[in-house]
């Protein structure tokens, strides 16, 4: 996909989730800038570096890299990055980064942290999937995402007879989490 | 030690408790994705397996074809299982995969199931899926789903479908476009998304189709958009409307202008950003119509947000680039900014500051920028620089506070781009404010004292060898070049031996002691310093022998080295084995490419001598060498130059013929250049007849003819003309083909026999005055008039007569003297009642021609222009204007 075609359409770049090491938690690439692994690994070695001053705790912050906007977030040992164009409405990047990050806090419950964001990796997953499709915004409102992404882990469709007693404890838990979160 | 390693160990363990993927491995989870077979599908189990998987790429791990392939087949088993949970994961699985085409037939049913499933999850994204990983031809199958689903009451699914039209309309676009009526139904959606993406899609099917897009934004500005989203969007369509309809600014008022405007006041911040920058970027925008945009960003520069900061500054520092003044209200929201944590917004903030401050807020902001610079990243600090140098061009008075400032940053650590913006800015300020020269120079000095950087260095000693000499008391430099003949590496030496050598030219009374130090060099261990050193004792008298004369010795020095280096090379290396001494005025001067003389000062941006002479490049290497093929014209000498193609046939005749001049210093040799166009036809014997009977001072010496000129493969013909000696002898010749024509029987290509004598008149051919001068750029168009000097300058005023504009008038005489325009003078700003046109080359002899064109408009269409002329030679300053005079 070029970028060019799609220039007017606000569109994000990368969608970064690095721990305080600059390590990978997830990543999800939506442009071929980055053909190979290993620039994607230098171009998030470059975000880790040039971030690592600001404290980005309460507030999102925002740098200029090379010919690329990243907002960014951090919390506990996390930190959450949004990649776009120069070119691009540093608050539509903005959004983007909240709606990530709120909604990542709903579905782990609030414990924002690496241990519990690999433990809900598959969480993440859908939770990224649901907010950028192909760089394109599909969703910014954190309920709407979360409400998505964890409507997958509960098995409505399935009678509750054939879910086991832990999952059937896992379902309730989180329905509870939601219920007390929204 | 041992305990400390163990120590360690313990360290990782810890840490390692983190990650519930602690030492995965990629062929332990392929086998645990064998649990994908089960007849009994446990769920959960598989749903961690998927993850795996995905974890694995995500951290940059990759699968093999085969990998990839049973992993797919292994996935697709999971839609068995009615667990949404898992059916999420996929979904995720087969989108990072990408099946291969023939693969993705196993899966196309059961997503097709999927899409009209009534579990409205199960039908956005298998859609999603599919859009992503169909084709062509499948897409015609999946078509009325997709428009279905465009208009779905549930917006998920829309949007589902929607953007994954956006998508395919890049690869597919015949098909989405037949969607165009669904997708605006979906335009007027009430879901918010919805319609940003239906927008989108609705655009991008239309964007060649300017009406209908103008159509889109009007209908839409005034209907009610639900999205911040599509608001943004659509601010920039309409600004894409404004930008194409041009500016209907007589009214003074632009069409939209008042739905940015409104849009200022929108509630979300995101939209209002994006209006105010549609209307800073808006085509010649007017202070009236920034005043508004202006003062939503200066609210913005004091918001807690650094994002809303940092967009805000970076906007209004672009709009500061053109319209200073209309920022300069921010100013004091913008100093406060300079502290701010983040650098980036400082930096920006900085720089905008030092655009739209005044000359009395100088010295404040520079002591702020003085404690900011130690901590940003050289990347910001080169920009600051930048900033400095064109404030301190603004306010030449306070060069003082800034070139300490410079000074002051030049001492402390940094990179060489950094160092390099640095002294490239100290430069320019030492060349445009004379008052900060000595100072500057003494910066300088006192910077490659301690310089690690050779090309700096470099450059520096270049530098001071042309400015030091002109300075008060040029002796106390001496100590600092000469310190760099001990201290530094051979480049730098031998740019100093140079720079001391200038220093001696350049004044009288510092000679002695230069020769001083110029023996000392003799005895340097690098053989390009001491060959230096013999060389410059040699040209300024030092040893004792016959001194060259001033003049000579100064234009060698400082004279611009006019002489391209590619065609010194090919000079030299034809040089090589030949007996005679070298001449580098036999050197062709012509410019092939970029010019090299160009760069030869730091700091200096290439002026632009114009565009290169057109044509490929490479054509006079290839004339060169045709000619030297030829005994006859061995002994003509350098060829001086070779004109254009000039066609002397219409085109598609018979025979296609064209002719090049090429000038020596007493011959002229027509190069005619002929192609047959006649299949049928074999031409034999071929020559031109040419009467020189309107051209007296010409006599034909020799005449090459072509023996045979088939169809289609072009041929070259010959004619040398004699002329008196270096003078631009002008003449008119006619010309005639004559040739033995040949029947060809175009199936055999056999030729008849018998042929037939013919004829063919081609056009007259003019040797002109443009003929005989040659382009060549100067660096530095005043410096080059100065040293011209007076002596043959001839002036005279001519009327042109009405011509269409000043830029077309400008245009004739540049061609009609063939010389090279400097200095981008050859350009005419629009509306400009005068403009003056500088120009320079070589005439035929290789004198040199400086020419000054003042243009000025003489009523409403009457062209009046003042020639002045220098050169070397007053007949050459004569024959310039008998060009003019005649043409």
């Amino acid at each position: 996909m070029s970028p060019s075609k799609l220039d007017l359409c606000p569109s994000v770049k990368n969608i970064l989730l690095l721990d305080h090491d600059g390590r990978r938690v997830a990543v999800k690439y939506f442009s071929d800038e980055w053909a190979t692994n290993s620039a994607k690994e230098t171009f998030e070695n470059l975000v880790f570096e040039k971030t690592q001053k600001t404290l980005a705790r309460n507030e999102a912050e925002i740098i200029l890299l090379e010919n690329h906007i990243v907002v960014y977030k951090f919390a506990q040992d996390l930190q959450f990055f949004v990649t776009g164009g120069d070119e691009e409405n540093e608050l539509i990047l903005s959004s983007v980064l909240q709606a990530f990050f709120e909604s990542v806090t709903i579905l782990l419950r609030g414990n924002v942290d690496k241990k519990e964001a690999l433990e809900n990796l598959d969480l993440i997953l859908l939770c990224i999937d649901e907010i950028i499709d192909g760089g394109i915004v599909l969703e910014t409102d954190p309920n709407v995402i979360a409400g998505k992404v964890a409507s997958n882990s509960t098995d409505s469709g399935a009678p509750l007879s054939e879910q086991t007693l832990s999952q059937a404890l896992a379902t309730a838990r989180e329905h509870l989490a939601r219920s007390l979160l929204k | 030690m041992a305990q400390q390693l163990v120590k360690k160990d313990d360290d990782r363990d810890d840490e390692a408790e983190y990650s519930p993927f602690m030492g995965i491995e990629k062929g332990a989870v392929l086998q645990e994705a064998r649990v994908f077979n089960d007849p009994q599908l446990d769920a959960r189990r598989c749903s961690q397996v998927i993850t795996k998987l995905l974890y694995l790429l995500n951290q940059g791990e990759t699968f093999t074809k085969t990998e990839a392939t049973e992993v797919f087949f292994a996935v697709t088993k999971l839609f068995q299982s009615k667990d949404m949970g898992l059916r999420r994961m996929v979904y995720l699985m087969i989108k990072e995969i990408s099946p291969s085409a023939d693969e993705v037939i196993i899966v196309t049913s059961s997503l097709m199931k999927d899409m009209n499933s009534k579990i409205d999850m199960y039908r956005a994204n298998a859609i999603r899926v599919l859009c992503r990983i169909t084709d062509g031809t499948l897409l015609a199958q999946i078509e009325r789903y997709l428009k279905q689903a465009i208009v779905d009451k549930n917006p998920v699914v829309a949007s589902a479908a929607l953007v994954s039209g956006i998508h395919l309309l890049q690869t597919n676009p015949e098909i989405v476009k037949r969607w165009s009526n669904e997708v605006q139904e979906a335009v007027q959606s009430r879901a918010a998304l919805v319609q940003f993406h239906a927008l989108g899609l609705l655009h991008q099917i239309r964007q060649n189709d300017r009406l209908a897009v103008s159509k889109l934004v009007t209908s839409l500005t005034r209907g009610t958009v639900r999205s911040p989203l599509a608001q943004c969007l659509l601010i920039r369509y309409t600004s894409q409307v404004i930008c194409e309809s041009g500016n209907n600014t007589q009214s003074g008022d632009r069409p939209f202008y008042d739905y940015l405007e409104s849009c200022l006041r929108h509630k979300s911040e995101m939209v209002i950003f994006e209006a105010a920058r549609a209307i800073t970027e808006l085509n010649g925008v007017t202070t009236r119509e920034l005043t508004p945009a202006i003062t939503v960003l200066q609210l913005f520069l004091s918001s807690s947000k650094p994002v809303l900061r940092f967009a805000a500054v970076r906007t209004l520092n672009k709009v500061a680039m053109t319209h200073p003044t209309s920022v300069t209200n921010c100013n004091i929201d913008m100093e406060s900014l300079i502290s701010d944590q983040n650098r980036s917004i400082a930096t920006l903030a900085i720089t905008t500051l030092l655009k739209t401050g005044n000359e009395s807020s100088v010295d404040r902001l520079m002591k702020q920028i003085t404690n900011f610079m130690s901590d940003i990243a050289d990347e910001f600090k080169i920009v600051v620089v930048e900033a400095i140098r064109s404030l301190c061009q603004k306010f030449p008075l306070k060069y003082r506070s800034l070139m300490n400032f410079l000074s002051n940053i030049l001492r402390e650590e940094g990179g060489f781009e950094y160092k390099k913006a640095i002294v490239d800015s100290i430069v320019i300020l030492i060349r445009e404010i004379p008052d900060a020269k000595e100072t500057g120079l003494l910066h300088l000095c006192e910077f490659i004292e301690d310089c690690e950087f050779t090309y700096l260095s470099t450059q520096i000693l270049h530098f001071l060898g042309i400015e030091g000499p002109k300075t008060s008391d040029p002796s106390k430099y001496i100590r600092f070049v000469y310190n760099r003949v001990h201290l530094e590496n051979a480049t730098v030496r031998a740019g100093a031996v140079s720079t001391l050598a200038k220093f001696g030219a350049a004044v009288d009374e510092l000679k002695p002691r230069i020769f001083v130090l110029l023996r000392r060099c003799l005895f340097d261990s690098d053989d390009e310093v001491r060959d230096r050193a013999t060389l410059y004792l040699n040209t300024l008298g030092g040893d004792g022998s016959v001194v060259e004369t001033d003049k000579a010795v100064k234009d060698f020095l400082f004279g611009p080295f006019d002489v391209p280096l590619v065609n010194l090379e090919t000079s030299l290396k034809n040089y090589v084995p030949s007996e005679e001494a070298f001449d580098i005025d036999s050197v062709p001067k012509e410019v092939k490419s970029q010019p090299l003389a160009e760069k030869k000062a730091p700091g200096k941006k290439p002026t632009g001598l114009g565009a290169p002479p057109s044509g490929p490049p490479s054509t006079a290497d290839a004339y060169q060498r045709v000619l030297s093929s030829i005994p006859e014209f061995a002994n003509f000498g350098n060829l001086f130059k070779s004109s254009e193609p000039v066609e002397l046939t219409e085109a598609e005749t018979e025979y296609a013929v064209n002719v090049v001049k090429h000038i020596f210093d007493r011959h002229v040799v027509f190069q005619y250049n002929c192609t047959n166009t006649i299949p049928e036809q074999l031409l034999e014997h071929v020559i031109v007849i040419v009467d020189s009977s309107e051209a007296d001072e010409f006599s034909e010496v020799f005449s090459k003819p072509l023996k045979s000129l088939p169809y289609d493969s072009p041929g070259q013909i010959f004619v040398a003309f004699e002329k008196p000696e270096g003078v631009a002898t002008l003449g008119k010749f006619s010309n005639v083909l004559k040739f033995i024509v040949r029947e060809v029987d175009p199936t055999t290509g056999e030729a008849d026999d018998d042929g037939v004598e013919d004829e063919y008149q081609l056009e007259d051919l003019d040797i002109v005055s443009a003929d005989y001068t040659l382009k060549v750029g100067v660096s530095n168009f005043r410096n080059a008039w100065e040293s011209l000097g007076p002596d043959y300058e001839r002036v005279d005023e001519y009327g042109l007569g009405p011509r269409e504009s000043l830029a077309e008038a400008v245009n004739t005489v540049i061609n009609l003297l063939g010389l090279q325009p400097c200095e981008g003078t050859e350009a005419v700003p629009p509306n400009s009642r005068s403009h003056t046109c500088l120009l320079s080359g070589v005439f035929i002899g290789n004198i040199k021609v400086l020419v000054r064109l003042s243009f000025g408009l003489d009523g409403p269409k009457d062209v009046a222009m003042k020639l002045t002329v220098r050169s070397e030679d007053e007949t050459v300053s004569d024959a310039i204007h008998e060009i003019v005079a005649s043409g």
